[in-house]
């Protein structure tokens, strides 16, 4: 039981005149030597509070984070899979983590160096001929992917491929990002098996698509079994394909994407190679492209000529610059760590282990929770719930009482397509106790829908902070700043 | 005024409540209630034009964010500004107050293409 109040601020436990530390008055006043123009005309609003009071506040704070450290985070969609140490301690190196962005490039050998070589190390990974390690999310690889995409129709003077075909089942920022970059968005439905519906793709395709985005594995965690046929019909109505690499750590080491017929792809260097992400920092998506859209590739690109390593100049065909610098580089050295870590071998077993512990909770919960596409699921799984079975318990409900438990609950509502959703992905550094434990809490929670529903309705109950009006808090906000 | 009975329906959930060559548009119970707690509305503009099956409007609820399909094609006369206040409004009363928005038809034919209530409430 901890009792300590976690919903003040600090500012709002400051008692006038309480401090920590007493100095040594001052032998100058800042008056003494600043312009009058420069100095403040009250003091600083600041806490007051003892070391004692201080040091108390910020670790209960820190008491109350869920996260991958202290927490089982099966939040589908997102691969919240553990982020080795060493990397931290390596990322922290000060030949990276304090270099200037503007030292001059031989003193920044290194990490141009580490860029070149991660460079190399995606190539292999994917198959792509060639990289950008700029944008700074998954997202934001998307982005650059569908802008590089733009100039490549362009650059062929075909100007009426305003259209980008996107599936029910790609990532919401696929549609997005579609229309953050002008083109038209044209969604199709999936087949009753879950996957894409041929079909439907063969009457959306033509000399308006652009591009045709897919998530794959898609978002209901199904591997697009019919690629192969389904590449050849984009290309041959003049589109590119882009894959969203977002679930790339389903088949990393088992599927390179280019030879699938892919185009450009991201990678969410943040799921797949274990760097940090949620509230934890910025993420990294770098995007790999094959050989005829090289040109297109954004600037800050690192040149080796056997000698030293330098920034490329960008091509006259280039869309420029995304971002700065040497993009999230402490994210990308901590990716560089991870493939060096693992070689394909590894990244194979690495894949086959996710995708085995997401059919290994399946295998548990299926009797509970009903799987919405009931097929061997990759490397995350869709539960649904069987209203008739559940008393009025909503996903959200349940979502809830796992708190309650000691677990980050999974991804809920999400993929829209498939009713109440629950979507469970352990990742493959989850230990098969840690998953029994985690199917324990979940029959737990569907025997108490049977007998306590209300106890459910409530959760969480033992959480510092109780059961959050949504629906106000978004109808009528309550903003402060 | 409109009620579930006298309302034709489209596959996405939307309903028309057609009179000559107007329709009033909203969402159907059924929906309403599988959106769950709505919390905004975006509205389409007075005199913009909308298509048969294309968007029209958005309905956003604690879950998700839903887009809302035109029954039918035409030009949107009134739009229920109630909804920006008071979007729980389609929540309370999908076929009353929670109306979204009026169209003047252009291609009236279209509405035969509607499904009744009766029809509609078999495929839910």
């Amino acid at each position: 039981m901890n009792n300590y109040p976690h919903n003040l601020l600090s500012i709002e436990k400051s008692v006038a005149g309480r401090r920590g530390v007493r100095f040594a008055p001052a032998s100058k006043r800042a008056g003494d030597y600043l312009p009058a123009g420069l100095l403040r005309g009250e003091e600083p609003r600041l806490p007051q509070l003892s070391e004692l009071d201080t040091v108390r506040h910020f670790s209960n704070l820190s008491r109350l984070n869920v996260g991958l450290d202290t927490h089982f985070y099966p939040l589908g969609s997102c691969t919240m899979k553990y982020n080795p140490k060493a990397y931290e301690a390596l990322a922290a190196h000060d030949g990276f983590a304090a270099a200037h962005p503007f030292a001059p490039e031989q003193s920044a050998q290194g990490t141009l160096e580490l860029l070149y070589k991660l460079e190399e190390l995606l190539k292999a990974a994917t198959g792509f001929d060639a990289f950008t390690l700029q944008p700074a999310a998954g997202a934001h690889g998307e982005f650059t992917g569908a802008l590089m995409a733009k100039a490549y129709h362009l650059s062929r003077k075909d100007k009426a491929r305003t259209e980008i075909i996107v599936p029910d089942t790609a990532h919401g920022t696929n549609p997005a990002t579609a229309a953050m970059c002008g083109f038209g968005v044209i969604s199709i439905k999936s087949a009753p098996d879950g996957r894409v519906d041929i079909e439907e793709l063969k009457k959306a395709l033509g000399p308006k698509t652009a591009l045709v985005m897919l998530t794959i594995p898609n978002t209901v965690g199904l591997f697009e079994k019919d690629i192969k046929a389904i590449a050849p019909l984009i290309h041959e109505a003049g589109a590119l394909l882009y894959m969203d690499g977002a679930n790339f750590n389903a088949v990393i080491g088992t599927v390179k994407p280019a030879e699938m017929g892919v185009d450009i792809m991201h990678i969410n260097t943040h799921k797949t190679l274990s760097t940090p992400h949620g509230g934890g920092g910025p993420g990294a998506g770098a995007v790999g492209v094959v050989k005829n859209l090289e040109e297109f590739l954004p600037q800050g690109r690192v040149a080796f000529d056997g000698k030293k390593y330098s920034f490329a100049k960008p091509s006259k065909r280039s869309i420029g610059a995304v971002k700065s610098f040497y993009g999230n580089i402490g994210v990308l050295i901590r990716a560089y760590c991870y493939l060096r870590q693992h070689d394909g071998q590894t990244l194979k077993e690495i894949s086959q282990n996710a995708v085995l512990n997401a059919n290994y909770l399946k295998a548990l919960l299926q009797k509970h929770f009903p799987v919405f596409f009931d097929y061997p699921c990759m490397h995350e799984c869709v539960f649904t719930l069987d209203a008739a079975k559940m008393n009025g318990v909503k996903t959200l409900d349940i979502a809830k009482r796992l708190l309650d438990m000691g677990f980050h609950a999974p991804t809920i509502y999400f993929p829209l397509l498939v009713p109440e959703a629950l979507m469970v992905e352990p990742t493959e550094t989850e230990s098969r106790e840690t998953m029994d434990n985690f199917a324990a809490a979940m029959i737990k929670i569907y025997e108490e829908a049977q007998t306590s529903p209300d106890l459910l309705h409530k959760a969480p109950q033992n959480c510092p902070v109780k059961r959050i009006d949504e629906v106000s808090a978004a109808r009528e906000p309550d903003l402060h700043w | 005024m409109y009620n579930q009975e006298n309302c034709k329906f489209a596959k996405t959930h939307e309903w028309a409540f057609i009179e000559g060559d107007t329709a009033v548009v909203g969402i159907s119970d059924h929906a309403q209630h599988e959106i769950s707690d709505i919390v905004f509305v975006e509205l389409p503009k007075t005199g913009a034009k909308v298509e048969a099956g294309k968007r029209a409007a958005v309905i956003e609820s604690v879950k998700s964010a839903s887009d809302i399909y035109a029954p039918v094609s035409g030009e949107v006369i009134a739009v229920n500004d109630a909804l920006t206040g008071d979007p729980a409004l389609v929540n309370k009363a999908p076929h009353g107050e929670g109306w979204i928005f009026k169209v003047k038809m252009s291609n009236p034919a279209e509405a035969e293409a509607l499904a009744s209530y009766a029809d509609y409430k078999a495929t839910l």
